[in-house]
């Protein structure tokens, strides 16, 4: 799991309605809130479950719930509709049932913003094929035994769960690791991007 | 001495106002004594109001002088309140009052009643959490004080924190509900009356006219405060505290004390009655308040209703082994304030202290507190930028 670095903000920014009201799930320090509140006048909620970053999500002005996503309680929390958007940025694949996940997301969000890192980059592929060992890169700095990360995914397995939820992509981005997108990661996603940003709702 | 407040001496407001009180009796005049510590600036927008719970007082923090002598026992909050605490008395004028028919001071059973001119025992009338705030209402205007920068109390104190922003959602910016419910279950109930039941039949309670008889009812009152203080404790605080370790390091097979947590309970229960010389009728009284207390079933038993109006930003804290109130409680009044779009900020601190943990230092609770207090500092400062 990385913390989501400024370029992020700016392409999350993008996709932002000014004067939103927004959910961001697993917030970390704030900063992303913060970034959107200054830039975008978005109101709004984190939710953290790491203590010491609970502290710095408050002493960065943001209204921070301590809540486990995990728990599935952002539905006890939250009417549904409650937000414009609702956005988790790094974390899809640390939480124990991303696809339940995805469905509470959608349920108090009209929209969700969500990104991730690519298990189908070529690194990753190229590391497990040659090597015969999990991948370590930059962005996903752990030892098999010791990482966070329990549901990695491709971007292909991501549309595929949206597909099969009925889920609609309005939009995607998809970036290196330095939040740069070139045009071979345009041509080939699956294969040369390391992190997605994806703008997901509910199909009529 | 070292960050705290230092000797500290209590005021009395007298308000000459009656008060209406919910029971429907009326307080024709009455004493609220307090306690302040720090400056309050020339805006007099840097106050804060602490709530006090239970066997709380004015007390909060600092020390008295007693025949020149400093006390040992600080004040009940003084961890948190004090220069570069969480609650900085370098940057706040922080207020605590006792609560009216409390034993500290201010009008209560123990006081004249200047009617009959005798002690008010069993006959002074029932109070309300509303009755408080609305008597700690008149204390602010007497400060001067438009708004209180913060409102904060634990426990029975996070309820009175929780009506101040209903009954006076202006006159609050900050709510801190620490460690609170937003009205008490049948258990909690059920609790506070096999406490009143303690006093009430000990012999020596004389259907609360104890005072002029003379007597005080000790075993009731130590009764009560044992059973209060099992609630306020989790069961692996009192494993990791006590075990089964026994006190003579057999078992005799008598009633005698024999494990070392009879011993501890017993030795709480004493102290209460005797030193604290707490009077009766209060505890009837405190735990009747709380047990009215339910904002929610004027308005439908929905408790975003109750908080629909209410404008302070909020801090709600729990602590995880807090079965008295426990994190679900919090959440309630978490959920209420979410429904309204209310600026509120919940945290849930590991602790193994049970209630009692919202008195007792804890690295992430004083971390909270603390980066909550900087942002009721930043408000005060804007403010003071903001004034021509």
């Amino acid at each position: 799991m990385t913390t989501p670095i400024r370029p992020e903000f700016e392409l999350i920014a993008d996709w932002i309605q000014p004067n939103s009201h927004v959910l961001d799930l697993g917030c970390g320090d704030g900063k992303l809130l913060t970034y959107l509140r200054d830039h975008s006048n978005v109101s709004g909620y984190g939710m953290e479950i790491d203590p010491i970053k609970n502290i710095k999500a408050l002493e960065a002005g943001v209204n921070v719930i301590q809540s486990d996503l995990n728990s599935h309680d952002i539905c006890d929390y939250f009417d549904k509709d409650s937000f414009d958007y609702v956005i988790m940025t790094q974390a899809l694949q640390v939480v124990s049932r991303p696809d339940i996940l995805l469905d509470d997301m959608l349920a108090v969000g009209k929209q969700c913003i969500i990104t991730f890192p690519n298990f189908g980059h070529w690194r990753m592929r190229l590391q497990l094929l040659w090597n015969g060992r999990m991948p370590e890169t930059d962005t996903l700095p752990y030892h098999w035994y010791d990482t966070p990360n329990i549901h990695m995914c491709t971007f292909n397995d991501f549309e595929d769960l949206c597909a099969a939820k009925n889920i609609e992509v309005v939009d995607r981005t998809v970036v290196n690791s330095n939040h740069q997108t070139t045009l071979g990661m345009k041509l080939l996603p699956n294969w040369l991007g390391e992190v997605a940003l994806y703008k997901v709702q509910r199909k009529i | 001495m070292k960050n705290s407040v230092g000797i500290v001496t209590p005021q009395t407001l007298h308000v000459r106002q009656p008060l209406q009180m919910v029971s429907g009796s009326v307080l024709p005049e009455y004493d609220l004594v307090y306690e302040t510590y720090g400056q309050l600036n020339s805006q007099k927008t840097n106050a804060i109001l602490i709530c006090h719970a239970l066997s709380g007082s004015h007390h909060v923090a600092g020390y008295y002088e007693i025949d020149g002598v400093q006390s040992k026992e600080a004040g009940w909050w003084n961890d948190y309140i004090g220069p570069g605490k969480p609650i900085d008395t370098d940057e706040f004028f922080v207020v605590c009052s006792n609560n009216l028919g409390g034993c500290n001071g201010s009008t209560g059973p123990a006081s004249i009643n200047p009617e009959t001119g005798k002690v008010f025992g069993p006959d002074f009338p029932i109070v309300t959490v509303e009755d408080w705030v609305n008597s700690q209402n008149e204390l602010r205007q007497h400060l001067g004080i438009k708004q209180w920068a913060a409102a904060i109390g634990g426990s029975m104190g996070g309820m009175q924190v929780l009506q101040w922003s209903i009954a006076y959602p202006d006159a609050v910016k900050h709510a801190l509900v620490i460690a609170a419910a937003p009205k008490l279950s049948a258990q909690n109930i059920a609790f506070n009356e096999v406490a009143r039941r303690a006093i009430m039949t000990d012999p020596d309670f004389h259907n609360g006219r104890f005072i002029e008889m003379g007597t005080t009812p000790k075993r009731g009152l130590a009764l009560a405060r044992m059973l209060g203080h099992l609630t306020y404790l989790s069961d692996d605080m009192m494993g990791a505290k006590f075990g089964r370790e026994l006190r003579e390091g057999k078992l005799s097979y008598s009633f005698d004390v024999e494990f070392q947590v009879e011993s501890y309970l017993r030795y709480q229960g004493e102290k209460f009655a005797t030193k604290r010389n707490f009077d009766a009728n209060t505890y009837l009284l405190m735990t009747k308040a709380l047990d009215y207390f339910d904002p929610a079933s004027h308005f439908d038993n929905n408790l975003s209703a109750a908080l629909a109006h209410a404008k302070a930003e909020f801090l709600v804290v729990s602590f995880t082994t807090d079965w008295r109130f426990a994190p679900e409680r919090s959440h309630e009044i978490v959920k209420a304030l979410l429904d309204n779009d209310a600026r509120v900020s919940y945290a849930e601190v590991e602790s193994e202290h049970g209630h009692d943990a919202f008195l007792l230092p804890n690295a992430h609770y004083e971390g909270i507190f603390r980066a909550y207090m900087k942002r009721v500092i930043q408000h005060v400062h804007s403010q003071e930028v903001a004034a021509p």
